[in-house]
C-alpha cells in the first residue's frame, strides 16, 4: 500500500489553474471546475459563462448581490472591470465556434480515446440534463476534465478503455486532472503527466481501466 | 402613432389558441414570469412550450405546467425532481431535449430565417439517433430544424413605445434571439421609457420584432 494523500476538490482545482496561461478565454463547467477561478490569482484570464457573460469575477458579498447577474449554474456572480455582455446565441456562437480557448468539465467517464460522458448514467434514464456540454465539448479548442479518479460507491474506475454512459462528444478530451493524477489523451491513449507524492505507477495503474503510458 | 403597449395581462395574453408553440425566455433572471402566469390564466391548451430548463417545483415554468395546458416542452434541462420531471414520467408531457447551443441556434435560425443547419453538436450522441447526419470538413454533423414559434414572452428592463429594448445584466439570454423567432411577441418590462429615451447604439433588441409590450414594475 503506497501512502499518498488524493487531493480534495480544491486541489483538483488548484491544480487545473496551475496550468492555465495568462490570456486565455476559459468556460468552468459546473461542480469541481467552478472552483478553478478561485485560484488564478495574478493572471488576466476571462472566464466565460453560457448564459451570456464574458469576464466572470469574484463571488459577491450577501449585500452585493445583483439579482440580474449570475452564471450558467444560477449562482449570483460578479463582473470584472472589462466584462461584456451577449445573448445566447452570441454566447453559445462562443462555444461553438472555436472561441474558447479552454473549457474546462466535469465527466463520469473518460476513455483513452478522448470520449467523455458527463450528461446522463443510461440511455434509457427517464429524464435528461444536457443543457451546454455537448456544444462546449465540440467546440473549445482544449477541453480538460476535472473528476475524481474512482467512483465514490465501489472505487470503480473512471478512465475506462471505452466509455459505459451514454457520450457526450467523440475524441475531444486533452487532459484530465483527478484527484491523484494528471493525464494526457494521447493518440496511444492516456499518458501520465503528473501524480501526488507518494503514489506509485502500480497503485496508479490499478485504479485506472485503461493501459497507461509512463514518458 | 404607433404605439405597442398594451394596458393589461389580458389584453397581452389575448389570442394566444390551442396548440400554439411559446417560447419563454429566462435563464433565472430574465424570466417573463408575469406572462407566463397570464398565459396559464388565458387559457390556451395543448400549447408547445420552449425554454431552457423544465425549472423545479414552482415557479413560472413549474406553475404554467402544473396546468395540464402544455402537451410537449422543448428544453435543455429537466430534472427528474421537478413538476416536469414528474409529469412526463407519468406520460402527461412529451419532452424534447435539445443540447443548450442547438436549442439557441435553432431558434435565431427561425427568426433569420435559415430552414436547416448542419452542426457537431450531439452528432456522435445518443440524441443523434435515427436522425440525418453528415461528414462535413471531416466532421460529423447532425441536421437541425429551426424553430419557428406562434408566441414569444420577453423579458425587458426598459422598452419605449416602438417596442425598442434593453435587457438588464445577464438577464438579456434568449430575450433577443426569441424575439426575433415568433410571430407575436410579447413584452413584459420593468420601465416604459420615452421613445429617445434608448440610445439607438444601446438597444439590445430592436422594436421591429416585437407586437406588445406590458409594463410590469418591478
Amino acid at each position: 500500500m503506497s501512502d499518498f494523500r488524493p487531493l480534495d476538490r480544491d486541489g483538483i482545482a488548484a491544480r487545473i489553474a496551475r496550468d492555465i496561461p495568462e490570456g486565455w478565454f476559459v468556460n468552468l463547467g459546473i461542480g469541481i471546475p467552478t472552483k478553478v477561478s478561485d485560484f488564478v490569482q495574478g493572471r488576466e484570464i476571462i472566464f466565460h459563462a453560457e448564459n451570456g457573460v464574458i469576464g466572470i469575477g469574484p463571488a459577491p458579498s450577501e449585500e452585493n448581490i445583483n439579482p440580474y447577474l449570475v452564471n450558467a449554474g444560477v449562482q449570483h456572480i460578479t463582473l470584472i472591470t472589462g466584462a461584456a455582455l451577449v445573448h445566447h446565441a452570441d454566447s453559445f456562437a462562443i462555444a461553438r465556434g472555436g472561441h474558447l480557448d479552454l473549457c474546462v468539465l466535469g465527466a463520469f467517464e473518460v476513455a483513452a480515446n478522448g470520449d467523455i460522458a458527463n450528461w446522463a448514467h443510461s440511455a434509457t434514464e427517464p429524464t435528461r440534463q444536457v443543457g451546454g456540454a455537448m456544444d462546449l465539448a465540440v467546440g473549445a479548442k482544449r477541453l480538460w476534465v476535472a473528476m475524481e479518479h474512482n467512483n465514490k460507491r465501489g472505487g470503480g474506475p473512471r478512465l475506462r478503455t471505452a466509455c459505459s454512459y451514454p457520450l457526450t462528444a467523440k475524441g475531444v478530451v486533452r487532459r484530465v486532472y483527478t484527484d491523484i493524477a494528471v493525464l494526457e489523451v494521447t493518440p496511444d491513449g492516456f499518458a501520465v503527466l503528473d501524480m501526488v507524492p507518494g503514489l506509485t505507477r502500480e497503485t496508479l495503474q490499478s485504479r485506472t481501466e485503461a493501459p497507461l503510458i509512463w514518458r | 402613432m404607433i404605439d405597442k403597449f398594451v394596458h393589461s395581462l389580458a389584453l397581452a395574453m389575448a389570442g394566444i389558441p390551442d396548440g400554439a408553440t411559446v417560447l419563454a425566455a429566462g435563464f433565472g433572471p430574465g424570466t417573463p414570469a408575469t406572462l407566463m402566469k397570464g398565459l396559464a390564466e388565458q387559457g390556451a391548451r395543448d400549447l408547445t412550450v420552449v425554454m431552457n430548463a423544465g425549472g423545479r417545483d414552482e415557479g413560472p415554468i413549474a406553475d404554467l405546467l402544473s396546468t395540464g395546458h402544455v402537451r410537449k416542452l422543448i428544453c435543455s434541462f429537466v430534472r427528474a425532481d421537478s413538476v416536469a420531471g414528474r409529469l412526463f414520467a407519468k406520460g402527461d408531457l412529451e419532452l424534447e431535449i435539445v443540447p443548450q447551443g442547438t436549442l439557441a441556434e435553432r431558434i435565431r435560425a427561425a427568426g433569420a430565417g435559415v430552414q436547416a443547419f448542419y452542426t457537431p453538436t450531439a452528432a456522435d450522441t445518443i440524441l443523434a439517433e435515427g436522425r440525418e447526419t453528415r461528414t462535413i470538413n471531416g466532421r460529423l454533423c447532425l441536421l437541425e430544424y429551426p424553430i419557428f414559434a406562434d408566441v414569444a414572452l420577453i423579458d425587458a428592463w426598459q422598452a419605449d413605445r416602438f417596442g425598442n429594448l434593453t435587457h438588464r445584466d445577464s438577464a438579456r439570454n434568449f430575450n433577443p434571439i426569441m424575439a426575433m423567432a415568433a410571430k407575436t411577441t410579447i413584452v413584459q418590462t420593468a420601465h416604459a421609457v420615452d421613445l429617445g429615451a434608448i440610445q439607438p447604439e444601446h438597444v439590445h433588441t430592436a422594436g421591429v420584432f416585437v407586437q406588445r409590450v406590458l409594463h410590469v414594475p418591478v
